[in-house]
């Protein structure tokens, strides 16, 4: 199973997400945003971090890098997706899930594990926990604050496409939304950090089912 | 040629930076003010000689990277 994790300029979880793919058993590649052509994957990563200083909006910028028009075409083919928070702001500005994120609700960058619900365990990447599960997982947004339009909340409620909501809203996320699927399913932005809690030293291992789980799926 | 694009956030999406500006307005004396909403100024220097296809091009550069449709809208003003 070949993971390629991507690193766009301002990319600063990239490393922690390689390790942990690695400590669940999976060959990671570390990818270079200016490249238009990746090898052969079969999990591509978008990492947490603040491509471009968050410049004219989180993510809009890393979105029409080389390498993501064809993770772009890779998502379209049914290769699976994970972005993890700048990851996701990038994945919502290239169209790869609805929705926007946007400033926090109360404007401070919170920085705190939060309580999640997995909301579905009908996906790739969330199979590994049990329904309705509560799990621990650190957040460290400024712009988390997930929004999507009435139309699209009920197509991903219909289609049950939500599968993380915050316990205890940090952001103001619509529906308390914490993490949702596109629309093929292969692809998942979530803004908690799954990969500072897959290692007992960080205090929290709530992150490895879904890493670990997501890897199985793929082999 | 020049183009000054003004990008705001839709009606109805929370915008707490123009929130926490009308209450920093109030802790400062200043009464009467209202809803605020904080929007950008994007100013370009652009090649273009005729107005028409300037403001055609900086439309497309909103379309895929200036604003992002689903939380703002955009109005853009040339100038020669």
């Amino acid at each position: 199973m070949r993971a390629g994790v991507i690193t766009f300029p301002g990319s600063n979880c990239d490393r922690d997400v390689a390790v942990a793919l690695a400590a669940c058993g999976a060959r990671v590649e570390r990818l270079w945003h200016g490249d238009s052509e990746l090898p052969a994957l079969d999990l591509i990563v978008l990492p947490g971090g603040f491509t471009y200083g968050d410049y004219l909006r989180c993510g809009a910028i890393a979105a029409h890098s080389p390498a993501m028009r064809e993770v772009v075409r890779r998502a379209a083919a049914g290769v699976a997706v994970l972005g993890i928070c700048n990851g996701f702001q990038i994945m919502a500005e290239a169209g790869l899930v609805p929705g926007a994120l946007i400033s926090n609700a109360a404007l401070k960058f919170v920085c705190r594990p939060v309580a999640l619900e997995v909301a579905s365990t009908n996906s790739l990447f969330t199979a590994a926990y049990r329904p309705g599960q509560t799990i621990e997982l650190p957040v460290a947004h400024h712009d988390g604050c997930y929004v999507c339009t009435p139309d699209d909340l009920k197509r991903l409620e219909d289609e049950d496409r939500i599968v993380f909501r915050y316990l205890d809203n940090p952001n103001g996320s619509i529906a308390d939304i914490a993490g949702l699927l596109g629309p093929g399913r292969n692809v998942l932005g979530i803004m908690p950090h799954p990969e500072r809690a897959a290692d007992p030293r960080t205090g929290s291992t709530d992150g490895e089912p879904l890493l670990r789980g997501l890897i199985e799926a793929l082999n | 040629m020049r183009a000054r694009v003004h990008v705001r956030l839709k009606e109805g999406v929370l915008d707490p930076q123009g929130a926490a500006i009308a209450r920093a307005l109030g802790q400062l004396g200043f009464g009467g003010v209202g809803e605020v909403r904080q929007g950008k100024l994007i100013e370009l220097q652009l090649d273009d000689s005729d107005p028409a296809q300037a403001e055609a091009r900086v439309r497309d550069m909103c379309e895929r990277l200036l604003a992002n449709p689903v939380i703002e809208t955009y109005t853009i003003t040339i100038e020669q």
